[in-house]
């Protein structure tokens, strides 16, 4: 089998707390992405999405310790921690963070805060710096004139695409954006989905979008995730996670999320996610399972394959524990 | 019971002031712990002490005597014995300092809540008179107007009240404009609640942390006001403080004497309180404004970790379709 | 169509022709600069009616002018001009002291259920204090019923586990619920929900619309601010459409957004991302975005964006009318290409 472009494995990510607890924000996340691929990674407030990719990043603050690895064309990039990653951060992995595009310096031009990276990692200097910068600008579909203009002087939509032409600084592989357009409206959200699907077009860059909002997953990429108290609950193709979801937290969400055309009920998912400072005993999601029967509430389910590029961690789905449902 | 606790994606504390606040704040602190352990013992010093060592005045030996066995500091330029001056200074020392504090932060908060809170032209005149007040050299203003209204202990007090407010007034302001608009205060007022409520239920206890903070840190300021002013010369004569022990000392040439007893206790008393006060005072703004503390992003520490023995199974794993199960939670919400 | 307006009530809430004007403030730099004092059109004549039992979706983007609407229904802000009455009454004039016992009939719901609750106060007291507030509190063990269902009625329940709690200790859904408790106490009307779900997870949200749907079919009337079109497709009886300070289309929900008759509704609804993968739609994406509402074009102020324009959108403003197309009473646009 060839090794994809990046392969996350059995990722997990600890935050020391005040009083010597700990927080498993990711426990144990595996995902893989192709040269070109869109990969949605969805799940609700404190699900552990943004920690994983920080992770990727190698942003986590002092109180976080990781084990796992991330293997970047077949290279660990966490192997040594800190002094394995910073050399892809940027220049392999970019990531486009929640509210970049309120992030702007207002005293500096935007061309400004797009060069002044470059020549940080050494990319280019001075003029050509300025001279990618107006072509960074002109791919993500604003004039190359508007560099010397302030951040100010853009519109909401406008600095979210200047935040994505910074993050394609240094000629990234594999683009990592959390929630880019949750702030945006739907006309300003539809037009930087399509950026960042041609982006990845045009250009073979991965595509990791983490977001809680399943349509905008479901309408820009091709292989999803849900994650759910720090683990992946289903994984697959976005066509089978919607119409044969083979996780009911997959099937909830769907139901839970309001459709222009969709004529059935809208269900909300009772209860409150599990405290990820403690041990989870059993399925975290089984205490708000419609689904639940005897192991889930002590035996952890396994990540099963589940059919082609299809796993889930559901007791459902082993045959010798559902045929006792 | 579940809490909001789960939506911890990068624990990260908030600026919000919470019931409780305060004790946290405080007891969280070590420096904050013993800034008021050094305060209260100061205080207690300050009211009991006077009743235990009495007059302090009497002359109980010769002029600057050598500390003893029985007057472990000393004796002064009067022959007083030199502990029990201290502890009556205590006294005189911590009252100016806790009344000029109350008196800034009455005229502050009240200049500081009303500009905040109406906004508007209150705002720009009670502004525009902070920055007078603001401007004016403190140390020449104190001297003319003890000089102006006499020299007892309420003037002083007075004075240093009136002078120090400004900052109080102007970080109110902010904080009281910041929270006026928040939410539920506005969905408050929208519900028909009046000023009064606003300023008295909503607003003033979110910024009940700050003042006492800025008490703090301004009673630190007024002591060493009051000391220096009484080390003037401008200081109430009838008041025994520790800046008039100073000032004594140095009017009856302690120095020459080599009578090191009678200044440096005196000087190291208003030294303790400041720095406890200031260090009191520095512990709750950290916790009100947790930026202030650690660089928030000063990132790229984080540890690795050997990977915990009881794993997930790996998605590369081969494992065998389950046909069995195949459909088994594909439900009809998503499906249709 | 139950809320179809001939009946002889007047209905619960009637806007008319309401305007907001306000200046910009120019800033130093733009005192210095000499710049033109701008005025901001934030609502330009806008027209609706909201009836008991009904539930009406005001959608637009941001900058439309839908929230000073509800601002303005709320008066916390004073009209420039039009009228706004309620139950018959005319409040657009009224002064503070003529407005409290309005302050009981018509309650708003904010967006941020993290900011909307005083972080200092209990539950008991977050919705104790409206009683409080317009004198209502009487006995100790009647002020404890009725706080205790208030809390039932939004869906906390049994109340008395939530009763003494602060908000950190609540889930953002529960917050909600008891910031639309602490409203439900005064026996409201009116109820203004300012994107009552859009910062809350997703799990959850259903749960607090079925509240208000609840509540709705109660009696209470329900003006709904959403950017999102799906849940006012799902839970709204009408759903108006906004665009710059104006409503251009306004119907029953369900017509609006199977049968858009306003090229703007059209667009929106065509960007609007579905859940189900095969329904990759080809957006329709305008270009730009939102205009500046200090400088609404002449004419039909959607046409510089408008795909179908034509020259004289340039010079008519068009009303809200019946056009050919709309099959359902009470579905109206404002779009001369539509009539």
């Amino acid at each position: 089998m060839n090794e994809p472009l990046i392969r996350v494995e059995n990722l997990h990510v600890w935050f020391d707390l005040k009083g010597g607890t700990e927080l498993h924000a990711v426990r144990g996340v595996s995902f893989a992405l192709e040269r070109g691929e869109r990969f949605g990674l969805v799940g609700e407030s404190g699900c552990g999405k943004t920690t994983t990719i920080l992770a990727l990043m190698g942003l986590l603050p002092p109180n976080a310790s990781v084990a796992g690895a991330v293997y970047l064309d077949g290279e660990n990039i966490l192997e040594r921690g800190e002094e394995t990653v910073s050399p892809h951060r940027w220049k392999d992995i970019a990531m486009i963070f929640q509210g970049a595009m309120n992030a702007f310096n207002p005293v500096k031009t935007v061309g400004k805060q797009i060069v002044e990276p470059m020549e940080l990692h050494e990319i280019a200097e001075g003029k050509d710096a300025w001279k990618r910068a107006g072509e960074l600008l002109e791919t993500v579909g604003i004039a190359a004139s508007r560099a010397r203009r302030y951040p100010h002087e853009f519109s909401g939509g406008m600095r979210q695409r200047a935040a994505i032409a910074m993050s394609l600084a240094c000629h990234p592989k594999v683009l990592l954006a959390d929630e880019p357009t949750t702030a945006l409206d739907v006309m300003v959200q539809a037009q930087i989905l399509e950026l960042l699907v041609g982006l990845s077009n045009d250009f073979g860059l991965a595509l990791v979008l983490v977001t809680h909002d399943l349509p905008v997953v479901a309408q820009v990429c091709e292989q999803a995730a849900v994650m759910y108290a720090g683990e992946i609950m289903e994984s697959g193709p976005l066509e089978g996670l919607y119409h044969d979801p083979r996780h009911p937290y997959t099937r909830l969400l769907f139901a839970a999320t309001p459709d222009l055309y969709g004529e059935g009920e809208v269900v909300s998912i009772p209860g409150a996610p599990p405290r990820l400072d403690r041990e989870i005993q059993g399925c975290p999601f089984a205490p708000r399972c419609d689904r639940t029967f005897a192991p889930c509430h002590d035996v952890k389910p396994r990540y099963l394959a589940v059919g082609p590029d299809r796993h889930a961690a559901c007791h459902l789905n082993d045959p010798a524990l559902a045929k006792a449902s | 019971m579940s809490s909001a606790f789960t939506a911890a994606e990068a624990p990260e504390a908030t600026a919000e002031s919470r019931p409780g606040f305060l004790r946290t704040a405080i007891l969280g602190e070590p420096q904050a712990i013993v800034g008021i352990v050094v305060i209260i013992a100061f205080i207690l010093i300050g009211v009991i002490g006077p009743f235990v060592t009495g007059d302090a005045k009497t002359k109980v030996g010769t002029v600057f005597q050598h500390p003893s066995g029985s007057h472990p500091l000393g004796l002064d330029g009067g022959g007083a014995d030199m502990v029990r001056l201290l502890v009556n200074g205590a006294r005189v020392s911590l009252l100016v300092g806790f009344a000029a504090a109350f008196v800034s932060i009455l005229i502050g908060g009240v200049v500081g809540v009303l500009a905040g809170f109406f906004g508007g032209k209150t705002d720009i005149a009670l502004m525009r008179l902070t920055d007078y007040f603001l401007v004016i050299p403190d140390v020449p203003l104190m001297i003319v107007a003890a000089a102006l209204f006499g020299r007892s202990l309420r003037n002083i007090i007075l004075i240093i009240g009136i002078i120090y407010w400004t900052t109080t007034a102007r970080l109110l302001r902010a904080q009281v404009k910041s929270i006026r608009e928040r939410i539920y205060v506005r969905r408050a007022r929208a519900m028909g609640a009046g000023n009064s409520r606003l300023v008295f239920r909503h607003i003033l206890p979110q910024v009940a942390p700050l003042v006492v903070a800025n008490t703090v840190l301004l009673v630190a300021t007024a002591i060493f006001a009051e000391t220096f002013i009484t080390f003037l010369g401008l200081g109430d004569p009838s008041a025994i403080s520790w800046g008039r022990l100073i000032e004594n000392a140095f009017t009856d040439d302690a120095i020459l004497n080599n009578a090191w007893w009678a200044i440096v206790p005196p000087g190291v008393c208003v030294a303790i309180v400041v720095l406890a006060a200031t260090m009191t005072g520095a512990a709750i703004e950290e916790a009100l404004n947790p930026r202030l503390a650690v660089g928030h992003l000063s990132v790229r520490r984080f540890r690795m970790r050997v990977l915990p023995s009881v794993g997930r199974v790996e998605p590369s794993a081969t494992l065998p379709p389950p046909t069995g199960a195949a459909g088994a939670t594909s439900g009809k919400g998503a499906k249709r | 169509m139950s809320a179809n307006g001939d009946g002889a009530s007047p209905p619960l809430l009637d806007v008319e022709s309401l305007v907001m004007h306000y200046p910009v403030p120019r800033g130093l730099v733009g005192t210095l600069a000499r710049r033109p004092k701008g005025v901001v059109h934030a609502v330009e004549g806008v027209t609706f009616q909201v009836r008991e039992g009904e539930m009406l979706a005001l959608v637009g983007e941001s900058g439309c002018g839908k929230t000073t609407t509800a601002q303005s229904v709320l008066r916390m802000v004073d009209p420039t001009s039009g009228a706004i009455r309620f139950r018959g009454q005319d409040i657009t004039r009224l002064g503070a002291r003529e407005l409290r016992p309005l302050r009981r009939e018509i309650q708003m719901i904010y967006q941020d259920p993290y900011e909307s609750l005083d972080p200092r106060f209990r539950v008991r007291d977050t919705v104790e204090e409206p009683l409080d507030v317009h004198g209502l509190a009487g006995a100790k063990s009647e002020r404890r019923q009725r706080i205790l269902d208030a809390l039932v009625r939004a869906g906390l329940t049994p109340p008395e586990l939530y009763i003494d709690r602060f908000p950190h200790e609540l889930s953002g859904g529960q917050r909600q619920r008891v910031a639309i408790a602490a409203s439900l106490v005064l026996n409201p009307k009116l109820l203004l929900a300012d994107e009552p779900v859009s910062m809350l997870d997703v799990s959850v949200r259903a749960g607090v619309l079925h509240l208000l749907d609840g509540l709705r079919q109660e009696g209470l009337g329900i003006l709904m601010i959403t950017h999102d079109l799906s849940t006012a497709a799902h839970f709204a009886n009408r759903i108006a459409v906004m665009y710059l300070g104006r409503i251009v289309e306004e119907g029953p929900a369900q017509e609006v957004v199977t049968n858009p008759q306003h090229p703007y509704t059209k667009a929106l609804l065509s960007v609007v991302p579905k859940r189900d993968p095969q329904h990759r739609s080809r957006p329709q994406i305008l270009q730009g975005e939102t205009p500046d509402p200090t400088h609404i074009p002449v004419g039909c102020r959607f046409h510089p964006r408008c795909p179908i324009a034509i020259p004289e959108c340039k010079e008519i403003d068009p009303e809200l009318r019946r056009t050919a197309g709309s099959r359902a009473p009470g579905h109206v646009a404002a779009c001369i290409r539509a009539w």
